[in-house]
């Protein structure tokens, strides 16, 4: 176990090593380099750009050398500061941040642990049973092969559009201040259902599907076929065999965040939903380059966290990673 | 002998409704994908009718808010899923099996930092890096997006062929062909690969599939080609310009219905494929 979680925090320290510095080189290598960007926004006289120039690349701390940048770079994410956005001169990147993220948060984890939850015990459900089999799966093909910005594009249209049930845009009703009220909250609800209900059924096709093809797979392997020998009840074998079929699935869950990240983003856009996608729509739309790193870095925090949990989980799930046996590594 | 087999795979393939449903959507699409430009007259971006007119005879999937045919853009649109699925799958399945190969052959050092390598890549979101790169490029081509896909798709590619090679080169007639004398890039594709050529065409299909997904995520924020049309773009610009306020259906559903057509009938056939290859999953 301890030689699971040493390799285990190998890769993801190494990982956080390469994706900080892959987040540093954005604002610094890419075309329209902020500055310039303010520059331009400000207008120019004469003699005062070189000061203006000066006194932007002081703000940036740009104006030392790369490999000064680069060490300041990191001393600056330990106190939390990501810079100044150039989108919403001079408010920090911090900040803008952090108001999105609890939409993030309110979005993608009922999104993806109710779909995972629910995706797999229906599919078990369905596995080797004809009439499901036949009829129902064929939906979550479908489901899961559906761009998720289509689906939201779909849902938004329908219900929000024809039939108007839900808002189609925004985070709440423009005409509230967020407060503790029940008006705001059911607000806050009535926008939150459709991009929530469009990255759910997205997934649950997928973990579907997964699990499905998992349980087949399971009960013609040889154990199986034993515990039938021996006329155990076919309750028992479904049993043993969803065991085994939930360990990919929790790899999977893991492997997949980062698509389920992408999808949010995508949905959130459709939705104008005030989270980090929308928020990096914007960055690039406006080359704000210290906004769009911050934004890069949280999704890199927030899936490194989120594929430690797994790992954790997995312990708890595989005995074989507990008895020092490598099992199979998520 | 390779006859017989060759005529078993038919036998079970012809049998596989889920192979046959997929091959049937996707040989439709691929038709159209040819014959399309040819059912009409218009360039994709050519402003050509009436602003968004609803499907008629003469504008079969109505028009855009700027009067541009929306049956045109699809047809084109088709062909760029088609590309970057087949560039982006493609280079995707070669750079898992170039690392998967080597890191399971080799063995020892060298799979441990590859597969550190696999494992580093496979937890940074994929699109975050290529939001990056699509940002920095300021005119971007189909290929070019296609190879940046396959670029950071191979990782699971890589993971999946590492542990299959990892059981097969342990077996007698590896170890016969290296004793012989043989080289290790020739050991690889004599011996193990053909042993796992139905994975790897199932692993092609899947990338195939998720690489025409992610172009359409990355060409729907914005970040696809500068210079050419693609589903995604169409979806991108439906949003851009109100179609779901005006009530546009038209410009949005096609697009997202071929993707997703496609991709479902990739997905079904690949189960259907994994039953003709594994006779164990086969429906009694």
């Amino acid at each position: 176990m301890k030689k699971y979680f040493r390799r285990k925090f190998l890769i993801y320290i190494l990982t956080f090593l390469l994706a900080v510095t892959i987040d540093w080189m954005i604002p610094r290598f890419m075309p329209g380099n902020p500055v310039d960007v303010l520059m331009a926004r400000a207008g120019s006289f004469a003699g005062s750009t070189e000061i203006m120039h000066d006194y932007y690349s002081k703000i940036f701390g740009l104006d030392v050398p790369l490999w000064k940048q680069y060490i300041n770079f990191w001393g600056a994410l330990f106190r939390g500061d990501l810079g100044i956005s150039v989108y919403v001169f001079p408010k920090p990147v911090t900040e803008i941040i952090m108001d999105a993220v609890p939409f993030d948060i309110m979005l993608l984890v009922p999104a993806i642990l109710l779909s995972w939850f629910a995706g797999n015990w229906f599919g078990a459900f369905a596995a080797r049973s004809k009439r499901l089999d036949n009829t129902i799966l064929p939906l979550g093909y479908i489901l899961t092969a559906t761009p998720y910005m289509w689906l939201a594009m779909l849902l938004a249209w329908s219900l929000g559009i024809v039939f108007g049930i839900f808002p189609i845009a925004g985070g709440y009703s423009f005409s509230m201040t967020p407060n503790f009220s029940w008006a705001f909250i059911k607000s806050l609800l009535l926008h939150w259902f459709l991009p929530f209900a469009s990255l759910f059924l997205v997934k649950f096709g997928g973990w579907a599907i997964g699990m499905r093809n998992m349980i087949i797979y399971e009960l013609e392997a040889d154990y199986s076929h034993y515990l039938e020998a021996l006329g155990a009840p076919r309750k028992l074998v479904r049993k043993y065999a969803f065991n085994n079929a939930i360990l990919p699935q929790i790899t999977g869950l893991a492997l997949d965040l980062g698509v389920i990240v992408a999808g949010a983003l995508v949905t959130e856009v459709v939705f104008s939903y005030p989270g980090i996608g929308y928020l990096i729509l914007q960055a690039i739309n406006t080359r704000d380059y210290f906004l769009l790193q911050g934004c890069f870095l949280f999704i890199i925090l927030g899936v490194l966290i989120a594929n430690f949990i797994i790992d954790i989980a997995y312990v708890f799930v595989d005995p074989r990673t507990r008895t020092g046996m490598q099992g199979e590594s998520a | 002998m390779m006859n017989l087999k060759k005529n078993e795979f038919f036998y079970f393939a012809l049998r596989n409704n889920k192979l046959k449903i997929g091959l049937v959507v996707l040989l439709f699409f691929i038709i159209l994908t040819f014959v399309g430009p040819f059912l009409t007259d218009y360039e994709p971006m050519d402003y050509v009718g009436p602003a968004a007119v609803p499907p008629s005879s003469e504008f079969w999937f109505g028009t855009t808010t700027f009067g541009q045919d929306v049956f045109t853009q699809f047809v084109y649109g088709l062909k760029a899923s088609f590309l970057v699925g087949i560039i982006g799958g493609g280079i995707g399945t070669l750079l898992g099996m170039l690392v998967g190969f080597t890191a399971g052959y080799r063995g020892g050092i060298v799979d441990e930092i590859l597969n550190t390598l696999t494992n580093i890549v496979l937890v940074i979101p994929t699109l975050a890096v290529l939001l990056i790169i699509a940002a920095y490029l300021e005119v971007r081509g189909i290929f070019i997006e296609s190879v940046f896909i396959g670029c950071t798709a191979w990782p699971w590619v890589a993971r999946a062929i590492r542990a299959q090679t990892f059981s097969l080169r342990s077996r007698d007639f590896v170890d016969l062909a290296r004793l012989s004398g043989m080289k290790s890039i020739k050991v690889i594709f004599t011996e193990i690969a053909p042993n796992m050529m139905s994975y790897l065409l199932l692993v092609f299909i899947l990338q195939f599939g998720g690489a025409v997904l992610i172009a359409a995520t990355l060409d729907f924020i914005g970040l696809g080609p500068t210079n050419a049309i693609s589903l995604g773009l169409m979806m991108n610009n439906a949003v851009l310009w109100g179609a779901l306020i005006l009530g546009i259906w038209w410009w949005f559903i096609p697009p997202g219905a071929a993707i997703t057509a496609i991709v479902g009938a990739l997905y079904v056939m690949n189960v259907g494929l994994d039953e003709v290859f594994n006779p164990k999953l086969r429906e009694m």
